[in-house]
């Protein structure tokens, strides 16, 4: 590019600058403004109980500096350090170290005032000691791990030589059903991840990042899908589209664990035989929607098999670890959102598949179709229900 | 009637630039837990207890069911007692509850500030006329070690000055309300509906003034505060006072306090989030009130708790003498917990037995570990 050319791209970019500075010199909204109080915003990240007392991160998400002044626990002040002390600046974090006989089992309220009177609150539902990382605490995580996304995954995996043997419309029957699951995914990630982005500090646009790392995903496996599918015949393609379900359930699952573990560092877990059993059930479905594309793609080898399997189910265990011991809710939006996005993907291509040169509309209006779509929904439905 | 200066010049520092904090009323609105968990994903998790109890891999979850582990070390709630409390000093500069404590008539001025505020001048007939200056201001004050209130007070503090005379005194007193509200002083005790300071017709505009005057009757412990509508923010926010009428030919001599038992509703959801005599959070706690131990101690205990219905003051080791109201000079009864609605007021009187700390507080314990909450140190023999 010619040096003109750079200029006349700068050109606005320098302009911008000045009227920054001008703006900054002569701040037009202190007119407006004049004797307001200022806007202050406080969000608790995350809450850790240890032998210590509570420890507390908090940020400031407002666009005013906030002086923390004391901290109450229980309705009571109570004695804190702050780190850093002194005023928070606009997205700043301080942790808060509290010395408070905390009580196992038992809910406590947390509460900061600022400089100017105003509170912040955080209610710790359940407290229970925070899982600190050590060998004893990351093999009940993987344990947990295990439990809900590599085993069931791999025995929906042992779906395979049933759909293998499946004619024309038991194929359709099973690829529908597979689109009924992953669209049911697709919602709960959907569900779960606007949620969380709505309780998110406001200058994390919890609902943008969400739609900007799906986003991202749905263009990643996309390209991904085509890299794959260019490597050889039917039986690759067969076969890039399973590895791609499997990738999109798999960002799934971590973000699943992700959740699964933070509500452990939360203290948010409580006992239920049947509640683990309906995981289980949920997840194994998952498994079949790996394997139904394979149908055309000839005798697969096992360990291909166990591969596929755990890239859509080992991810749940490394979101146990990161969402028990580091939680955050940016990671829980982000990795719900991509996989949002991967399942979309996903289910995209399986149906232009599926559909070849017809209308989707005259592919759904298809009996194993329809009645594969509505099967797909309601066992996820039913599934979930058990759940919660 | 002798214009008021402006309150910058009258003895009373109301430098609003020591301030550090404006109040935000609604701009900081309370943020939701970020749990960051779904209900559907929470009860998820829960079926995950189980799996890891039937592997017999639980760790710490297990404490939370059984009561032989509480989770926290013994040493954090051994030391509970001691971090209990506020963080840190407030400044006493501007206002300094120690020395509240022990002052009536602005005998913390000295001589030639304090004439401007208040001035004696016998009558014929053995009694004073008593002339006192107040002036209503707004101004930012420290309610608890770097929490600042936006605060209505009358000459710049709260609680307002004690105000004290003798029954049959005459009192008078100029008010200039230099705050941006209408304002009033309403005093509890005999006057004429003229000068009750309540009715609608009785507001003082900002800017104005008024001439209150009356006799000082009966002897007892009282109280003066805005009467101005809407009425509670107008107390909360910080007008009130102590009024002591002490019966002809005074009370027995005594190490006298004043505690003015109030709260403060900082985030304005119509619920104190502090307590204390005398404004301060846990003052007294880093700075006991001294008192010789076999000395007559007089406490004048108001309560002017907004918000709760009730308020009270508890005090340990000990028992006192309760005049309620004042009015009498026999006590009616002897205690070591007395309960008063907001307006009530009690003289209490003992003497300390015993060198030594003595912890006071609200027997709600609620308000005592939000603040209301003191030591007494009993010195010598």
């Amino acid at each position: 590019m010619s040096a003109r050319l750079w200029l006349l791209g700068l050109l606005p970019l320098v302009l911008l600058a000045g009227l920054l500075a001008l703006i900054l010199a002569f701040d037009p909204t202190e007119a407006i403004r004049g004797d307001a109080p200022p806007v202050e915003r406080l969000a608790f990240q995350r809450v850790e109980l240890g032998p210590e007392g509570i420890r507390a991160t908090v940020l400031n998400d407002g666009p005013d500096p906030v002086q923390i002044a004391q901290v109450m626990v229980d309705e009571a002040y109570w004695a804190f350090t702050a780190e850093p002390a002194g005023e928070l600046g606009h997205l700043s974090r301080a942790t808060l170290e509290i010395p408070y006989p905390w009580v196992a089992g038992e809910v406590h309220e947390l509460r900061v005032i600022t400089a100017t009177g105003v509170t912040f609150d955080h209610t710790i539902e359940v407290a229970m000691a925070t899982p600190k990382p050590s060998g004893r605490v990351l093999a009940v995580f993987t344990l947990i791990g295990l439990y809900v996304g590599v085993l069931p995954v791999a025995l929906g995996l042992a779906w395979y030589p049933l759909v293998r043997r499946l004619g024309r419309r038991g194929l359709d029957f099973a690829l529908a059903l597979t689109v009924g699951l992953l669209l049911f995914l697709l919602i709960d990630s959907a569900h779960d991840g606007l949620e969380i982005a709505a309780e998110m500090p406001g200058s994390y646009q919890g609902v943008a990042l969400f739609a900007l790392a799906a986003g991202f995903a749905f263009l990643a496996i996309e390209v991904l899908g085509v890299r794959l599918r260019e490597r050889g015949g039917a039986a690759g393609a067969a076969w890039a589209t399973a590895f791609l379900v499997a990738v999109g359930i798999g960002l799934h699952n971590f973000a699943e664990g992700l959740a699964i573990g933070a509500a452990f560092a939360l203290g948010e877990a409580a006992l239920g035989t049947l509640l683990i059993i309906g995981f289980t059930l949920h997840n194994t479905t998952e498994g079949l929607a790996i394997v139904a594309p394979l149908s055309k793609a000839g005798s697969a080898p096992v360990a291909r098999l166990a591969l596929l399997g755990l890239v859509a189910g080992a991810p749940t265990i490394a979101g146990v670890w990161l969402g028990g011991l580091v939680y955050s809710p940016v990671w829980s939006v982000v990795f719900l959102a991509v996989g949002a996005g991967a399942i979309a993907q996903v289910v995209a291509q399986i149906t232009r598949a599926m559909a070849r040169e017809r209308p989707i509309g005259d592919l759904v209006r298809t009996a194993p179709v329809a009645a594969g779509l509505l099967a797909g929904l309601a066992i996820m439905y039913a599934t979930g229900m058990m759940i919660g | 009637m002798r214009p008021l200066d402006a309150a910058g010049g009258l003895g009373y520092d109301f430098d609003m630039s020591k301030t550090s904090g404006r109040v935000s009323q609604n701009g900081g609105a309370p943020t939701a837990p970020p749990s960051g968990l779904s209900r559907r994903s929470v009860l998820r998790l829960a079926g995950l207890g189980s799996a890891t109890g039937v592997l017999g891999a639980l760790w710490g979850r297990r404490e939370a069911h059984g009561s032989a582990h509480p989770g926290v070390d013994p040493e954090v709630a051994g030391h509970a007692a001691h971090t209990m409390g506020v963080v840190g000093r407030i400044d006493t500069e501007t206002f300094d509850p120690a020395a509240f404590l022990r002052s009536w008539n602005f005998s913390h001025l000295p001589e030639p500030e304090r004439s401007r505020w208040y001035r004696e001048e016998p009558r014929p007939d053995g009694t004073l006329l008593r002339e006192y200056e107040l002036v209503a201001v707004d101004r930012e004050i420290e309610i608890a070690p770097g929490v600042y209130f936006p605060a209505w007070t009358y000459n710049g503090e709260v609680p307002g000055p004690t105000l004290r005379a003798t029954e049959g005194d005459r009192i008078r007193i100029r008010f200039l309300n230099q705050g941006a509200h209408p304002h009033t002083i309403h005093f509890h005790g005999w006057h004429p509906p003229a000068m009750d300071g309540s009715l609608p017709d009785q507001q003082v505009l900002p800017g104005e003034s008024f001439l209150y005057e009356f006799d000082a009757e009966p002897f007892g412990l009282h109280l003066y505060h805005c009467h101005a509508n809407p009425l509670k923010r107008h107390i909360h926010k910080g007008l009130y006072g102590a009024f002591i009428v002490d019966p002809p030919g005074g009370r027995v001599p005594a190490d006298e306090l004043v505690m003015v038992m109030n709260g403060f509703d900082t985030n304005f959801d119509g619920d104190n989030e502090v307590y204390a005599v005398n404004t301060a959070a846990h003052f007294h706690m880093a700075e006991p009130i001294r008192v010789r131990v076999g000395e007559l101690v007089r406490m004048y205990v108001v309560n002017v708790t907004e918000f709760d219905p009730i308020n009270s003051f508890h005090l340990h080791g000990m028992f006192f003498d309760v005049h309620r109201t004042g009015t009498r000079l026999e006590s009616t009864e002897s205690t070591d917990t007395i309960m008063l609605c907001q307006g009530e007021r009690a003289i209490l009187e003992t003497r300390f037995r015993y060198p030594g700390q003595f912890m006071f507080h609200a027997h709600q314990s609620e308000f005592a570990e939000l603040g209301w909450m003191g030591l007494f140190e009993a010195e010598g023999a």
